[in-house]
């Protein structure tokens, strides 16, 4: 709580409708906030025997102490167990939520229970009301957003995150819809929503926080800070191109998975790349409270709808990861077939990396003879044909389909089902993000708490390490995700990573009264992350080398082809260093 | 000439808060956005275009300057734009009322206007140029 050394929680439980607020200084003094404080807060409330959609499980919701108050700090850290791996989810996003939450008075949210009907929760500061939401049923993400909008009052101070048909449908990787441009992306929390009946949360936050008295401080590292961020290479990349100005030298390295990671590049690279959507359909970019960055590109979807010249127009923010999941990895090279995939999988609410690994597995089966297009009402999956890929977007979401069925359990639940897991572009039960760079980003999915390539960037040591030997590359994926963890405590966006060093988030933490030195910080990294680790092994995970398919061991990296037998010697010394981790 | 500020740029905003959190930081010692005189607002939710709530600085007579029974809001040199003195201030509303563009915001902890003083924080921490302090044009 800021001005506070405490964590102020705001707990709403569904089934009964009570809400009740509660102040932890034990979680601000070991865990700060954000990562730390949402992974211990579900430690305290997730049943390890009760499955992921029970209504008793937990969602938690996190911000931290620089929220807001500092430049690009802008996170909320979710915690939830995980529907799509049944293992420990989180997932992070940006937007007004953070904000909003903070201004409303709250460190942090707990929700659950289960609705008896659809309902949507509005909290105004210390106002919590459980509306009904049986209008919005069945509902796209962005014509909820707007008839929240015109129902809670607040402009300019509010958020509001929703979920879309997918999330009441219970499909494995529906997403959460935060302020129409940010999503709370990964591993299902939009249909742990759905199954806790709760179609959205609006969050007002206009509470008055003080300055300290002595705000001389504050406000230099405050301007040192905005001064970075602005002013040097550290973030320059994510505001110019934005993310997808990694498609091209991706592709050049061949490290750009492409038809269902059959290959580390894609001939139509040119066409999908950041320089050409900026060329071509960049209308303006959006930013997340308190980020003078801006690094969402929202485009331009223009397209004719009948003859005489007659247009519709809708904007659609893209990212490096959507273009390579239903561009690249589908062999759509073709920029508005790109955004109209994007927007529709994105109203339906529902992951796009995880909707385009599935398709992508989904295409190759089809291709192989293991499924059926009658199986999938009839649509005959084509690399490419953005048009198909349409229609199997709404069977996915309808289920009213064998192939639509299973597809909607996510790729890894349909290969086991109809007996082709070994060309599945997952890990840990979860579609890969868009690099293929060598073993670093495998096991960089596999081993990250959340099974995301942000929680160590493995990619980024696959491109950079040297001598990529087999304990340098384990010992950095450890330390990265250490590291990271002090910055997703803090609620940090990640794009700002080089503009808060440990160094630098110990004196913005000074400046408003916590004290904490890098080394304190550091060393608060590495418990969390083992106490993250010990959390998702009670919630099933498990690191082996059999759960990987095969296809990642035939497909070249820029390191070469994988060979299981370097995998296996990595997962061991993996295995050596937990043995040795701090109880 | 006193200087008056405008949004001639509104058009390049990213929509992130940062003058809000400036104006609130700077002049009303507040982490609170909505401590801010400036405020930024999406017509139609984030897809919509931005718009910049300010002090238009009306031409004499202004309408909060009028409204003012004490000499709280009196008008600057020049005839744009008004100076307020806190001391003055009976904390009796009319001058909320009064503002024809709404922009005069209510600080309930202080039970005080928030008025636009034309120092230029919010200006100076945008990071797309879209506002600016400038002497207004003859007119």
């Amino acid at each position: 709580m800021l001005n506070s050394e405490f964590v102020r929680i705001l707990h709403v439980d569904l089934g009964t409708g009570e809400s009740s607020v509660k102040d932890r200084p034990d979680l601000f003094h070991e865990a700060l906030g954000g990562t730390g404080v949402a992974s211990r807060l579900l430690g305290e409330l997730v049943h390890d025997d009760k499955d992921p959609l029970d209504p008793a499980q937990p969602i938690i919701f996190a911000t931290g102490p620089l929220t807001t108050i500092f430049p690009v700090v802008t996170k909320t850290a979710a915690t939830f167990r995980s529907p799509l791996t049944g293992e420990y989810g989180e997932s992070h996003a940006g937007g007004h939520f953070a904000s909003s939450l903070r201004y409303a008075g709250y460190d942090a949210l707990a929700v659950t229970g289960a609705a008896k009907r659809l309902v949507y929760l509005v909290i105004d500061g210390d106002k919590v009301e459980i509306r009904a939401a049986d209008a919005m049923r069945a509902m796209d993400t962005i014509e909820t957003g707007r008839v929240i909008r015109d129902l809670v009052e607040g402009a300019g101070h509010r958020s509001i995150i929703r979920i879309g048909p997918a999330g009441e449908r219970g499909i494995r990787y529906a997403n959460v819809n935060v302020d129409t441009f940010r999503h709370f992306g990964r591993l299902g929390l939009g249909a742990v929503l759905g199954s806790k009946n709760l179609k959205a949360i609006a969050v007002v936050g206009q509470k008055q926080f003080d300055l300290p008295a002595d705000s001389r401080a504050y406000k230099k590292v405050y301007a040192e800070v905005y001064d970075r961020v602005l002013h040097t290479d550290a973030m320059k990349k994510y505001h110019d191109l934005g993310t997808p100005a990694n498609i091209l030298p991706l592709n050049e390295l061949g490290a750009l998975p492409a038809y269902n990671v059959r290959q580390g590049y894609f001939g139509e690279a040119e066409e999908i790349s950041g320089e050409a959507f900026a060329e071509g359909e960049l209308i303006t970019k959006r930013a997340c409270a308190g980020c003078q960055i801006g690094c969402i590109h929202v485009a331009l979807y223009r397209r004719p709808f009948a003859p005489g010249w007659e247009y519709e127009s809708t904007m659609v923010a893209y990212d490096h990861e959507l273009v390579y999941a239903v561009g690249s990895l589908l062999g759509v090279g073709n920029r508005p077939e790109i955004l109209r995939l994007i927007e529709e999988i994105d109203r339906a609410g529902m992951d796009i990396i995880s909707c385009g690994t599935a398709l992508a597995w989904a295409t190759e089966a089809m291709e192989r003879g293991v499924i059926e297009p009658r199986q999938l009402r009839d649509i005959d999956l084509r690399w490419g044909d953005a048009e198909r890929y349409s229609h199997a977007v709404a069977a996915i979401v309808r289920g009213d389909s064998e192939v639509g069925k299973w597809l909607g359990q996510g790729e890894v639940a349909a290969a086991r089902h109809f007996g082709a897991p070994e060309y599945v572009a997952a890990v840990g039960g979860q579609g890969i993000a868009g690099y293929w760079t060598g073993y670093a980003h495998v096991l960089g999915h596999l081993l990250g708490a959340r099974h995301s390539h942000l929680d160590n960037a493995g990619y980024d040591i696959d491109q950079k390490l040297d001598p990529y030997t087999d304990e340098a590359i384990v010992d950095r994926i450890i330390a990265d995700e250490a590291e990271r963890i002090v910055q997703t405590c803090t609620a940090i966006c990640l794009f700002a990573r080089r503009v808060y060093d440990l160094e630098t988030i110990s004196q913005a933490l000074g400046s408003v009264g916590v004290e904490r030195s890098a080394v304190a910080l550091r060393a608060m990294g590495e418990r969390i992350y083992w106490d993250r680790v010990r959390l998702r092994e009670r919630l099933g995970f498990r690191a082996r080398l059999e759960d990987l398919p095969r296809r990642f061991f035939e497909t070249p990296t820029p390191r070469g082809q994988l060979e299981p037998e370097r995998m296996g010697r990595l997962l061991d010394i993996y295995q050596q260093r937990r043995q040795a981790a701090p109880e | 000439m006193a200087k008056i500020l405008t949004a001639p740029r509104i058009a390049r905003c990213i929509g992130c808060d940062s003058c809000m959190l400036a104006c609130a930081r700077m002049i009303y010692s507040s982490f609170s956005p909505h401590k801010s005189a400036i405020q930024i607002r999406s017509r139609g939710g984030v897809m919509g275009r931005m718009a910049a709530h300010i002090c238009t600085s009306c031409t004499e007579p202004a309408p909060c300057v009028e409204a003012c029974p004490t000499d709280a809001l009196t008008l600057r040199v020049g005839g744009r734009g008004m100076t307020y003195r806190k001391a003055e201030c009976i904390s009796c509303h009319k001058c909320v009322e009064a503002c024809p563009v709404q922009v005069i915001g209510w600080d309930k902890e202080e039970n005080k206007p928030i008025v636009c003083i034309f120092c230029g924080q919010c200006a100076r921490f945008c990071p797309h140029d879209c506002l600016e302090l400038a002497e207004a044009e003859v007119g």
